[in-house]
């Protein structure tokens, strides 16, 4: 397929593997931000390629990971509740809440559906006017100018039936908590190139200035992945650190200035809970008070919910690159991908269940 | 994050108000919107997430790029 | 499986106990759960050496009257279950009929004799099952087997998805032939009979639910002749197996369990056509855990492996077939799979049902 097989040339992997040998000198740490990019490099087995001196360390890059308990509680609630089809994109099925997973709700009768796309949620609210609709809009800025146009359309049809239950995310906020953190190791960033596909990377020149550290817009497949880091650890050896874009095929300064817009119009910053880490200032979105009536949280009283997490698990260490899966004394024995404690056992893009598909034998 | 895959453009049309087209991923097609490409036509490439094109994939940049890398992958040869 | 359950008591974290109370969707996607459900609540309560083999099918041994010899009879049932009843490149019926051949077929049988119990909805339209009960008899013939028995049951509207089938099937095992997914040996060499996720994908489309177009038929195949014309060749095959719901990937970690080996299989030998492998990359699939209906793998001996291979190459199921993977010494059944840039990485059962992912 074109703009994939080019990008999964073993030869040139290679030789851009190669290249990194070549450049580097001394040990560093690089984080690449997207879960994606962990799964792309845990699938094709890439941190065999690399040389020892470079260990990467896995972000919190994966929404299904860090949808707040509280949210996917409240998400269970009301996917119980009677005359609501609950629409929802497939990763967020089996995302442990403290009390079981969507997919055990429609076992006990409750209407969940998978969409592909948040107009397909539309579609379905369309075709059920005496059904409360309720659509899951989890994601970081990717799944936003999707969730956005949801809530316009929504409001164009006039469909008095659809709701959103909102828990979006946004990266620039977290790497500011990651760097800004007394613990942090990371020297070098891989930023996750789709989000800066819808919004550019004009955020973070102001990052890898404050804390000093390089960052490479990286795309998903091994050439992309290989190319981020070479530039990351050629900027790490020759001390700079400046924003460099390794996937300028999709990826602009500016990034996707009508899909911003419409963003824009409808949601608006807030405190956002992620799960594992915690509390982050501004990193999260929210409905506008004009289209609150749009909120799931609004039109559903759902009881005040206490949610209770594994005290095994450690995602969140594991999520902000402190700790490596196979550190967790519950990989692989309590927690499996069909008992997860914590999401990242959950979703393909987590770490822990990326580990646990891709490289347990090692 | 974000599984977004490259797909060509081989219908453009509007529903509801809304700019939409079909995309062929490579044997297998489906609608998206295009509200967020307006400058699309047919026949370009554009990144697929979850039913919406992010952006259109600049060919003179992907060019230049696997042309950079193609440069190192010689290196490698002659050493 | 040999872990134990996961002892989770204590633990603040409840979410092991939902899917432990309630059977849930992924209980039927053929992977890890399916496997789960079958040894913690079937085997161990139907508990007898034939069950305990853990194959497809029941291989037993009856004594043929006076005589010394005795004769091997493989039986093995399936229940067959799909949304829509019609799809491209086949139908329910010809799945039910196929699903069986093809189960008792992977024991070695020669598939002789079905009988089929259906399942009916309240309302179901008399003409679609007469184009279903068409297409089981035209597989029938194709598979050269009799329907010599059968059950009907109507239920209320709305207690099934129009209608469900469970066939079973008989066929008598040859002489010589010694076929189970505990015979692989390190050395052994893996064989595929042709290109893998067909009719996954192509039922997925045919559903609507995800609202994509794919030019792809079902794979849907009686298999039997495929594995006479290969016996034919040599006895020396182990194993063989149809991968359906679970995918290869799914097979080939079941036969290395049953085997106790390793087994390492190459990536750019797997054939995948180009529709599944785009449906895969939007959906967020991977093609190893994708369904197929009319493909098989056959664990041989190193010796005759090419023989196999190109008595499988002319025949018309087979025309794709290639040579996969080996058997290792590996000692932890793990099957491993090479990948194109020679790195190296474990290929696991599927985990509950298959999703399609947005991350």
């Amino acid at each position: 397929m074109k703009y994939l097989s080019e990008y999964r040339d073993a030869q040139l992997v290679r030789a851009v593997m190669d290249e990194i040998s070549r450049t580097i000198h001394q040990p560093w740490v690089i984080m690449e931000i997207c879960g994606g990019q962990t799964h792309s490099i845990m699938k094709y087995g890439l941190e065999q390629l690399l040389p020892a001196d470079v260990e990467l360390v896995h972000g919190p890059g994966c929404p299904v990971c860090v949808t707040s308990l509280e949210m996917i509680d409240k998400a269970l609630a009301i996917a119980s509740l009677p005359n609501v089809i609950f629409t929802s994109y497939g990763d967020m099925l089996r995302v442990p809440g403290s009390s079981g997973d969507l997919f055990s709700v429609r076992a006990t009768g409750g209407d969940v559906r998978v969409v592909y796309s948040s107009l397909d949620a539309i579609k379905i609210a369309q075709e059920n006017p005496d059904k409360q609709v309720v659509f899951f809009a989890i994601g970081f800025e990717t799944t936003a100018p999707a969730n956005a146009m949801s809530v316009i359309q929504a409001h164009n049809l006039g469909l008095e039936n659809f709701s959103l239950l909102v828990s979006h995310v946004r990266v620039p906020p977290a790497m500011h908590a990651i760097l800004g953190s007394p613990s942090s190791r990371v020297q070098g960033f891989l930023a996750a190139g789709h989000v800066c596909s819808v919004m550019g990377f004009w955020e973070y020149p102001s990052i890898a200035e404050k804390y000093n550290v390089p960052i490479t817009i990286t795309g998903f497949e091994p050439l992309d992945i290989a190319q981020g880091i070479l530039l990351t650890i050629r900027q790490l050896e020759n001390g700079s650190h400046a924003v460099e874009n390794a996937y300028a095929r999709v990826v602009t300064f500016d990034g996707n200035r009508p899909a911003q817009k419409t963003i824009r119009q409808v949601f608006e910053d807030c405190a956002q809970a992620w799960r594992g880490i915690g509390m982050i200032p501004l990193s999260g979105w929210r409905l506008k008070d004009e289209f609150s009536n749009y909120d799931a949280t609004n039109r559903f009283q759902v009881q005040s919910i206490k949610p209770s997490e594994s005290q095994l698990c450690i995602a969140g260490q594991i999520l902000q690159g402190l700790k490596k899966p196979v550190n967790c004394p519950a990989y692989a024995t309590q927690c499996t991908p069909e008992h997860p404690l914590g999401a990242t056992m959950v979703s393909s893009e987590g770490a822990c269940a990326a580990y646990y598909r891709y490289g347990r034998s090692q | 994050m974000c599984l977004a895959v490259p797909g060509k453009i081989v219908e453009i049309y509007e529903t509801n108000g809304l700019l939409m087209g079909k995309i062929d991923f490579g044997g297998v097609t489906r609608e998206v919107c295009l509200s967020y490409v307006p400058e699309a036509k047919v026949g370009d490439y554009t990144i697929i997430h979850v039913g919406f094109a992010l952006n259109l994939i600049d060919e003179q940049e992907a060019m230049e790029t696997l042309a950079l890398l193609d440069e190192i992958s010689k290196q490698d040869i002659e050493e | 499986m040999t872990d134990p359950l996961p002892t989770i008591e204590g633990l603040v974290c409840p979410v092991p106990l939902p899917h432990n109370e309630r059977i849930v969707l992924g209980h039927g996607s053929g992977g890890r759960m399916s496997f789960d459900l079958i040894t913690k609540i079937f085997t161990s309560s139907f508990d007898n050496p034939i069950l305990k083999q853990g194959d497809d099918g029941g291989v037993l041994s009856i004594s043929t009257g006076d005589q010394a010899a005795s004769q091997r009879v493989a039986i093995s049932t399936d229940s067959h279950v799909v949304t829509p009843l019609f799809f491209p490149g086949g139908d329910i019926g010809k799945l039910a009929v196929c699903g069986t051949v093809n189960d008792v077929a992977m024991m070695g049988g020669n598939p002789l004799y079905l009988t089929t119990g259906f399942i009916l909805e309240e309302g179901l339209d008399l003409e679609i099952l007469r184009k279903v009960i068409e297409s089981m008899r035209s597989s029938a013939v194709e598979a050269k087997v009799q329907v010599i028995a059968g059950d009907t049951k109507v239920v209320q509207k709305g207690k099934a998805d129009g209608l469900y089938i469970n066939t079973t099937g008989l066929g008598l095992i040859p002489d010589g032939v010694n076929i189970s997914g505990h015979n692989a040996r390190p050395g052994d060499v893996v064989i595929l009979s042709g290109t893998i996720g067909d009719h996954g994908i192509a039922v997925l489309a045919a559903r609507g639910e995800l609202d994509f177009e794919a030019q792809l038929e079902s794979d849907v195949a009686p298999l039997n002749n495929l594995v006479r014309a290969m016996l034919d060749v040599s006895k020396a095959i182990h194993v063989l197996r149809d991968p359906t719901r679970g995918g290869l990937a799914t097979s080939l970690n079941e036969i290395a369990l049953q085997s106790g080996v390793g087994i390492n299989i190459y990536e750019n030998a797997i054939p995948v056509k180009p529709a599944v492998a785009a449906a895969c990359e939007m959906l967020g699939f991977d093609p190893l855990y994708v369904a197929n209906e009319g493909k098989l793998i056959a664990i041989v001996a190193n010796e005759v492996a090419e023989q196999i291979l190109s008595t499988l190459k002319v025949h018309p199921l087979g025309q794709e077939a290639a040579i996969i993977g080996k058997i290792t010494e590996h000692a932890g059944d793990h099957v491993t799979l090479k990948t194109t840039f020679g790195t190296t990485r474990m290929v696991d059962m599927l985990s509950g049902e298959m999703l399609p992912r947005i991350c």
